[in-house]
């Protein structure tokens, strides 16, 4: 099974306070912590997992910049065997529609039976996954939390409310956007990552891709972020302040006022 | 102005909610009338109660529609759509499923998650939508010039409760072509019973990411212990296999409607907040921007890992 995994360089919320801008349009850029997409790392373990099932081998792909070679470095680590870097100053501002545009340019390179993306990204709209198989008129799954490999297709577990799964028999080749929680992603020390550092990561460039830049980036773009801002609070919580003895007095008074003790 | 549309999901013969906040949604964008789509088999019921909210209803009724399957229904709706209609599907496991591929196969533009809409300037819609699990919203113009597929988050729009219209039905079962598909449901697997039931619980102490370690969840319990609560948690903690599924609240997850809730570093995305339905909020965060605090009664900020314990130790005496 030759599978692609679509990766993405995101803000590390783990790593990050969010806050606005001194201009408050945006929020602050300078000095965050980047990492890959936590979704992103569910599906190239799912892939990994896959292939050491039936064989095959695991590439990852990414639409960035230079500063985007280290995530790529980060799943190559985890067992992917290539990577590819998908960059042209054409590609910047694209919206979901423009990144889907220039990864079909990517699976159409390649000889793929399986595509996964991460279910959703901060900032993003979770739909790259749902576009590229519309694009590409191959079956999609969203969400997915299970995926068992048959003869010339798959079966796969959808997450739905309530935690109940949506069991699915779907066809190959196919886009499969990966839900967390459907397996362990493995962790990757330095010297794994310093293992794969001189692995060379071909880049792609539009005209590499046969992609009209006229149909990416921002020109192309028909959803636009406008600016950032503080949604307006509403009466919002009542804060307990003081020294921590205060804050626990008065906290256990509230709980007995409310049941919250036996 | 495109005609605008909203797709009416409903469960064991009865509406869901969202169809009162689409109809909501719809007005939104622009004045005039909104059309609700309802698809499944034997459906005469849901259609019904879909004309109390919408002046005009489209019913399509096949067998081959009886279990949602997004890609069936993508087939439906683009035999069905006129170009540049404006479709509104409700945010979730089903609509992020078809939403995607639908604006691609009517060459229209999309966004998802939209808390709240500020109307048209020409050709630009203009939605809200919130980034970082809530901490920060942004203003983001979605161009519907050759029509739109909207993903509207439940719960976001107030709903039009009032049931006074008395809609037209429309049967376009006929128009909706061929239904095959390369993806076929098989079943519904519902999740395993745990050892605990929270929906039980008077009181829960609920930890999230602010737990940071799998070594400190005997901290939760000892504090549930002391106070003869029960331990639930948020997604993240169920994805790092630190707590069984059975524990976990919100929408992929448990409901739950206890007398007081104690949530303990968790953030307040809207997915874990849609399963609290009721009971008195208690948040402890380290972050005075968590969008928790913005549903709480009572918050404190404070470190969960010296908060906890040091209240247990009180209660403890």
């Amino acid at each position: 099974m030759e599978i692609l995994v679509c990766v993405k360089r995101v803000p590390d919320t783990a790593e990050n306070e969010i806050e606005m801008n001194s201009a408050g349009n945006d929020i602050e850029r300078d000095d965050l912590v980047y990492s890959v997409n936590e979704w992103d790392n569910y599906a190239v373990e799912e892939a990994i997992q896959i292939v050491d099932k039936v064989g095959g081998s695991v590439t990852v792909v990414t639409v960035g910049d230079e500063d985007s070679d280290e995530i790529l470095r980060r799943e190559m680590a985890m067992g992917a065997e290539k990577g590819l870097l998908a960059t042209d100053d054409a590609f910047s501002g694209s919206d979901c529609k423009g990144i889907a545009t220039i990864l079909k340019g990517v699976v159409a390179k390649g000889q793929y039976d399986l595509i996964m993306t991460g279910a959703q990204a901060d900032e993003g709209y979770g739909a790259v996954g749902g576009m590229l198989a519309a694009m590409m008129d191959v079956p999609y799954a969203s969400l997915v939390n299970k995926v068992d490999v048959q003869d010339g297709k798959l079966v796969i577990g959808r997450e739905i409310q309530g935690g109940s799964q949506e069991m699915n028999e779907i066809t190959l080749p196919c886009v499969l956007s990966i839900q967390t929680g459907i397996n362990e992603p493995r962790y990757v020390g330095i010297r794994g990552i310093r293992k794969v550092s001189s692995v060379e990561i071909p880049e792609l460039s539009a005209s590499d891709l046969g992609v009209d830049a006229g149909s990416v980036g921002e020109a192309a773009a028909k959803v636009k972020k406008v600016d950032y801002f503080v949604p307006e609070k509403g009466e919002g919580a009542e804060m307990l302040e003081g020294s921590t003895d205060e804050i626990i007095e008065k906290l256990i008074e509230i709980l007995k006022a409310n049941g919250g003790l036996k | 102005m495109a005609q605008i549309y909203a797709y009416i999901e409903h469960h064991d013969g009865v509406l869901d909610d969202t169809a009162m906040e689409l109809v909501v949604a719809g007005k939104k964008i622009a004045a005039g009338p909104v059309t609700a789509i309802v698809t499944g088999s034997g459906i005469d019921a849901v259609a019904s109660e879909a004309a109390k909210i919408y002046p005009e209803v489209i019913k399509i009724d096949t067998p081959a529609l009886a279990y949602p399957n997004a890609e069936v229904i993508r087939k439906a709706l683009v035999n069905i759509l006129p170009s540049g209609a404006i479709v509104l599907l409700p945010h979730g496991p089903f609509g992020m499923d078809l939403g995607p591929g639908l604006s691609i196969k009517m060459d229209s533009s999309f966004a998802s998650d939209i808390v709240d809409i500020e109307g048209t300037d020409g050709n630009l819609v203009k939605l809200i939508r919130q980034e970082f699990g809530g901490v920060v919203s942004v203003h983001v113009t979605s161009d519907i010039s050759s029509g739109a597929v909207l993903c509207v988050r439940p719960g976001a729009m107030a709903p039009d409760e009032s049931k006074s219209a008395s809609g037209k039905i429309t049967d376009k079962s006929g128009d909706a072509g061929d239904l095959s598909a390369n993806r076929k449901f098989l079943e519904i697997v519902e999740p395993e019973a745990g050892d605990v039931d929270i929906t039980k619980a008077d009181v829960l102490v609920s930890i999230g990411r602010g737990i940071e370690d799998q070594e400190n969840i005997g901290i939760a319990q000892e504090l549930a212990d002391a106070m003869g609560a029960v331990v639930s948690c948020s997604r993240p903690i169920v994805d790092a296999k630190w707590l069984e599924p059975a524990r976990q609240v919100g929408t992929s997850g448990n409901t739950v409607k206890p007398k007081v809730y104690m949530a303990c570093g968790i953030s307040g995305s809207f997915q874990h907040l849609g399963g609290i339905k009721g009971g008195f909020i208690i948040a402890i965060n380290k972050n005075p921007n968590a969008p928790i605090f913005q549903v709480a009664n009572v918050g404190i900020v404070a470190d969960i890992l010296e908060f906890m314990p040091a209240l247990t130790e009180k209660l403890q005496g």
